[in-house]
């Protein structure tokens, strides 16, 4: 569903400050994979997600979503195999517009936009279906405005947005992170629901190893852009929080910092 | 001096279609779009030529005059999404090069078109209005529209992709919007608009001068700040898409009004240039100042409890 053929990317190449974000990375996805990714800040996870975007594009080899070589594809044009949450909650809506006009946005992704009405009264029922669907009372709100919610509800949305049409690969970059506790919760919950109720090719980036262990059929580290570490089934259900330290440390070579890593 | 008041009510309306131009970059694309000042001036001198050279049927004229503005949009839209050259330097780059442009069309600075029908004595006379009254009448019918098919537009699949472009360029470009074509698309529109309104002031004072656009730009901010600023106080605060429209052109009336009233207390029109900025610098620097006040207030507020 998702292939990436050793892929580099080099971010200010010839200067002081090169940095190789992705070195060579391989990675084969399988129709309804659900992996979570960890690795230390600038480990190259969420450059990772971005290439795949199409954010910026790769310096060496291949991506290919769903049979489609989209190496070159611009951002836009291959947004139509992709869902997308952001770290940032702000990141993911149209603060100035409402609650199903983002959504209807989100209904079109990949679709060629006309003058047709850009939302119909069957989409607006859908919708608040699904709104229903989060228990978090949008559905009622369909006319507010999104700036009026808060990052928890953004996020929810944003994910319900990445989802209405079903994506080839869904990326979540963080998207609980700049949540509380209970919010980011509830929103892992939601994301939970919805992957396995569509079964979707996820990609999930985290800090926190109790989710990347809980979550999904399989788990990849990451270190200094490339891939250090690949469990998936039975195998990553066994896994400790200790055993991916200790994997961490034996990869990485280094000390490292495991109270961020737990905290995170 | 009420003459001198209908004539500002019908002025302002004219310059209203620019300012609905000027609302599309700067409140749905968040850009301040400086081509303005010559696109003003392309419509003018396209339709005065078109006039007096060709004859041209003034119905007619108008159309070429947007389509002329647009043109321009365009131009500033490619140095802008294909060169990724910064809105505010892409919009002066084809200002500047429209003035010698403009001069080349006209071939001279100033062309008077006083004895040419126009759309205005063309209705005056079929109806046996004043050309006033006919200004003001035509003034509000091209509004009307304007605002009936801006309404519509943005309402629309590219339309509503649009204000998702100027909304959150990042959310548009994950949602599979192409934000170059949105962002080329709106400064083509909303040039042509302008464009469309400098065929019209041209057609009504009678003559296209190579100066007419400049200061443009600050006209349609000024118009649609203190059209904002109305909005505000009137109840329900006007928050809908349509009503913010019809606001930008009432800004513009009111703007027009202030100005003839400036005029009548006999100060020189050249300091009308300076009241705008003024107004415009005020209305930008009032949120930003009340919200770091309200801030200080809340900070206080929280030391003493």
């Amino acid at each position: 569903m998702l292939e990436l053929k050793g892929v580099r990317k080099v971010f200010n190449t010839g200067t002081v400050n090169e940095k190789v974000a992705l070195d060579g990375i391989d990675l084969h996805l399988l129709p309804g994979d659900f992996v979570t990714i960890i690795g230390g800040n600038g480990a190259g996870k969420s450059t990772m997600l971005n290439t795949i975007a199409g954010a910026y594009l790769v310096d060496a080899g291949t991506v290919t979503v769903n049979g489609t070589d989209v190496t070159f594809m611009s951002e836009a044009k291959r947004a139509k195999f992709l869902g997308r949450v952001f770290q940032d909650p702000r990141f993911g809506t149209a603060t100035d517009m409402q609650i199903d006009e983002n959504l209807a946005l989100a209904a079109r992704r990949g679709k060629r936009r006309t003058l047709a009405w850009g939302i119909t009264h069957e989409e607006r029922e859908l919708f608040r279906e699904r709104l229903a669907r989060l228990g978090l009372g949008l559905e009622n709100r369909l006319s507010d405005k999104v700036g009026l919610l808060s990052g928890g509800q953004r996020q929810a949305l944003t994910l319900l947005m990445a989802t209405i049409q079903s994506p080839d690969v869904l990326l979540l970059d963080e998207h609980t992170a700049a949540l509380d506790p209970k919010t980011a919760a509830l929103v892992l919950e939601i994301t939970e629901e919805v992957v396995t109720e569509n079964n979707l090719t996820t990609l999930m980036v985290t800090h926190n190893m109790h989710d990347a262990i809980r979550m999904g059929n399989r788990l990849i580290m990451m270190s200094a852009g490339k891939i250090i570490f690949d469990v998936r089934g039975e195998e990553k259900s066994r896994l400790q929080i200790s055993d991916l330290m200790k994997k961490f440390e034996e990869a990485a070579g280094v000390e490292f910092d495991n109270d961020r890593m737990l905290l995170g | 001096m009420l003459l001198a008041f209908q004539g500002a009510v019908s002025q302002g309306i004219l310059w209203g279609v620019m300012v609905l131009g000027v609302y599309i970059t700067f409140r749905l694309l968040d850009i301040a779009d400086l081509t303005v000042d010559g696109s003003l001036a392309l419509g003018g001198c396209v339709c005065a030529v078109l006039l007096v050279n060709n004859g041209a049927n003034p119905w007619l004229a108008l159309l070429a005059a947007a389509f002329a503005g647009m043109l321009a949009g365009a131009v500033t839209g490619i140095l802008h999404t294909v060169f990724d050259i910064p809105a505010i330097l892409a919009g002066i780059l084809t200002q500047t090069a429209l003035w010698s442009i403009n001069l080349r069309i006209m071939g001279k600075s100033n062309i008077p078109l006083l004895k040419c029908p126009n759309v205005f004595t063309d209705i005056s006379k079929a109806t046996g209005m004043t050309q006033a009254t006919a200004a003001l009448i035509i003034g509000l019918a091209v509004v009307a529209l304007v605002i009936a098919s801006l309404y519509w537009f943005f309402g629309t699949e590219i339309g509503s992709a649009l204000r998702a472009t100027g909304n959150n360029e990042t959310m548009a470009r994950a949602l599979g919007i192409d934000t170059r074509v949105t962002k080329l698309l709106a400064l083509s529109l909303s040039n042509g608009l302008v464009g469309l309104s400098g065929g019209l002031i041209c057609q009504s004072q009678k003559y296209a001068d190579i100066g007419m656009g400049t200061g443009a730009i600050i006209i349609g901010l000024a118009a649609i700040v203190i059209g904002e600023v109305l909005g505000q106080l009137m109840p329900g605060k006007l928050r809908s898409f349509s009503s913010r429209l019809i606001s930008a052109v009432v800004g513009s009336i009111v703007y027009f009004l202030i100005r003839a009233i400036v005029l009548q207390l006999g100060m020189d029109a050249n300091d009308m240039k300076l009241i705008s900025a003024v107004i415009v610098a005020i209305a930008l620097s009032v949120p930003v100042v009340s919200e770091r006040m309200r801030l200080r207030r809340q900070l206080k507020k929280g030391v003493e409890a």
